[in-house]
């Protein structure tokens, strides 16, 4: 049922995402200022919700976990967690990218980008915390509550870091304030139809990595039983 | 009540355990002193340049000695499985976490302390001149190193690479406490005026320090009950 | 009729998807000694650590004279001795059993006590980490007794003692009993277990495939309880 599942969103997604592909890099205009780098931002912004909604998914269930004690939940916060690191890589990797091009730049310490980095050490901290526990109860209570911890001081860092920038301001002009005004309903619709392509890239790798914890955990159990029996 | 009493039983026990061995404070205590020597080597500052970072260079300092200290948190249990006692016994999660906290807070900001002196002397500060708001933010950036570093130390503390496993999660959620109070001491060690953001750094350093808290002492009982 | 001394309602305990305790269920009255049996890995200690609230079931409930274990007004009347001794080696006897009293709400006088029953007031103010094997083991049993427990829960406590210590051991354990506490020990010694038990439970791959009185022929034939009830090693 749930290969059933994974198919049909494939069959959906992959057509979808070549579609955006071909429209992206050849029918929309390029931007005025920018030129044509600005295609980046069809990936570079879905990739952040995309990972925001991962983060946000990872909280809920690491909660649920802590309330319930269901593995099944432990499961699908590491899964998402996963999944959103690999999207905030697109979107941190994609943003050097075009940093690169329009400021000459790989790396400036601007708020958004600065915090993506702590966001990503953060959660990067959890896979690593995970990995160096062997029982699968303990691991998934223990990472559980750091998720929520990692939560927590995320949402505080994003307050935090804004206030940094304004007292330091650098040569730095916003993204936003310079894409909203200029950006064409075309274009804007475009960034809606390719943030729906990429979450369900997204649902989908979560999915994936969802069945590969049930056969770990099953392979564990397994092996514990080995164990018992000698 | 209960809890704080249980929680100054702790605290005591292991203050009066590091004074016995001294174990961290001489470890640590070196090692600051060693840091501020390499720093100037690194930096070889002027006095207008330790006006601008030398808030950000001192917690620099702080934090690398606050892993060390918060290191042994936990880990000062494991011989002899005392934490099995001292969870079994009527203590609370809660209590065994707050008591931890508070020995690591004594022992770091008694750190701090001397090396406050050190740092005026090497690098030429009068550091006293607002003491009072100085020794008041060094406790709360303090509490915030000392508080998250014992709960991840009580997370951490059954890993191998535990050494290194607790700076890799602690620091990159300590940066909203790390940057305020690097902000505030910046302010007050050199005896600048005072700026308008000042008490936006001191309410998110609160703030953090509030939210960090609750959620430690609400969360012990679930990691140390295995 | 009272609440039992200990009440297990079908305690399970899984790490991971693999159940270390299948559900566990037994009573035990006050005044009673239960022997908990089995070979490494049945989950002796995995049980004990859930009666002493170390850890948590999975699923189940765990009941100290009719109270949550992690109750702290039920853990002041739970004794623990582990396989290690829970002492700190750089403070003294004295000190030692004084931040443990505290958190009991144990006297001085009943410290001062307890540190002659077991023979130590002479060296009372010395770290722990000087004294000999025996010694460190006779002040972890004053430890565990210091706060008059109604429930004892030992792992394993022959394993490491002395025979100075088993004597000393045995004769405390004698003695909470006639006071009306309760017993739990884990153990691989059957011999000594049989001595003290009034009930054995036996425990094979985390199932109690055994909760009964201690009868005649398993005080008499060691190999007797593992042949007939399995289990064995």
């Amino acid at each position: 049922m749930r290969r059933k599942i994974i198919l049909a969103l494939g069959v959906v997604a992959l057509p979808l995402l070549l579609r955006n592909l071909y429209v992206i890099m050849f029918l929309v205009p390029d931007e005025m200022e920018q030129g044509p780098i600005y295609r980046i931002f069809y990936y570079h912004l879905p990739a952040f919700f995309t990972a925001a909604l991962c983060y946000l998914t990872a909280l809920v269930a690491s909660v649920l976990y802590l309330a319930k004690k269901d593995q099944k939940y432990d499961a699908i916060a590491v899964s998402a967690t996963e999944t959103g690191l690999a999207f905030a890589a697109v979107n941190l990797i994609t943003g050097m990218i075009w940093g690169r091009i329009s400021w000459g730049i790989w790396w400036a310490w601007d708020p958004r980008l600065t915090w993506a980095l702590i966001c990503w050490l953060v959660y990067f901290g959890y896979l690593m915390l995970r990995s160096a526990i062997d029982d699968p109860t303990e691991r998934a209570k223990n990472s559980a509550v750091l998720s929520i911890f990692a939560s927590a001081s995320v949402a505080v860092t994003w307050k935090a870091i804004e206030w940094w920038r304004t007292q330091h301001p650098g040569p730095v002009l916003s993204i936003r304030t310079g894409g909203v005004q200029k950006i064409d309903p075309a274009m804007e619709q475009m960034l809606y139809v390719n943030t729906v392509a990429l979450l369900l890239l997204g649902l989908i790798f979560v999915l994936v990595r969802l069945r590969q914890e049930e056969v770990q955990r099953e392979i564990d159990a397994l092996r514990r039983y080995a164990h018992a029996m000698n | 009540m209960t809890t704080l009493r249980h929680a100054a039983t702790i605290a005591a026990k292991d203050l009066r355990s590091e004074f016995r061995t001294k174990e961290s404070i001489n470890s640590t205590l070196s090692f600051s002193v060693v840091i501020l020597l390499l720093f100037s080597f690194a930096f070889d500052p002027s006095p207008d340049m330790i006006a601008e970072f030398g808030g950000g260079l001192l917690w620099m300092v702080f934090a690398f000695a606050g892993a060390l200290i918060v290191n042994r948190s936990f880990a000062r249990e494991l011989p002899n499985d005392c934490i099995d006692v001292l969870v079994s016994s009527p203590a609370s999660g809660a209590a065994l976490f707050l008591g931890k906290a508070v020995a690591a807070f004594v022992l770091l900001f008694g750190i701090e302390c001397v090396c406050l002196p050190v740092f005026g002397v090497f690098y030429n500060i009068t550091w006293w001149r607002s003491i009072g708001g100085l020794l008041g933010v060094l406790a709360l950036g303090t509490w915030a190193l000392a508080c998250a570093g014992t709960f991840f130390s009580a997370l951490t503390v059954n890993l191998r690479l535990r050494e290194l496993m607790l700076p890799m999660l602690l620091y990159p959620m300590l940066i909203p406490a790390l940057l305020s109070v690097m902000m505030l001491t910046n302010t007050l060690l050199t005896g600048q005026a005072i700026p308008d953001d000042f008490t936006v750094w001191l309410r998110l350093l609160i703030g953090f320090n509030v939210m960090f808290t609750t959620l430690s002492v609400y969360l012990a009982e679930t990691v140390l009950v295995r | 009729m009272s609440a039992p001394a200990v009440a297990a309602a079908g305690v399970w305990k899984y790490f991971g998807d693999y159940p270390a305790l299948r559900d566990v269920r037994f009573e035990l009255q006050p005044g009673e000694c239960l022997a908990l049996l089995g070979r490494n890995g049945a989950g002796k200690t995995t049980l004990l650590r859930i009666l002493g609230g170390l850890s948590g079931a999975s699923k189940g409930a765990v009941e100290i004279n009719g109270g949550d274990v992690r109750a702290s007004e039920t853990r002041a009347k739970i004794g623990w001795l582990g396989h290690s001794i829970g002492l700190y080696d750089e403070l003294s006897a004295r000190e030692n059993l004084r931040t443990f009293g505290a958190l009991y709400g144990v006297t001085t006088a009943m410290i001062t006590e307890w540190l002659a029953k077991v023979n130590l007031s002479h060296v009372a103010d010395s770290p722990v980490r000087e004294y000999s094997r025996g010694m460190r083991q006779r002040l972890a049993v004053a430890r565990s007794f210091l706060h008059e427990p109604k429930l004892l829960l030992l792992d394993e406590p022959f394993t490491s003692l002395d025979d100075k210590a088993i004597a000393l051991l045995q004769g405390l354990l004698a003695e909470a009993r006639a006071g009306g506490a309760t017993i739990i020990l884990s153990t691989h010694q059957i011999r000594e277990a049989m001595e003290l038990a009034s009930k054995v439970a036996l425990l094979d791959r985390g199932k109690l495939v055994h909760f009964g009185e201690r009868t005649r022929e398993m005080v008499e034939d060691p190999g007797y309880l593992y042949r007939t009830y399995g289990g064995a090693a």
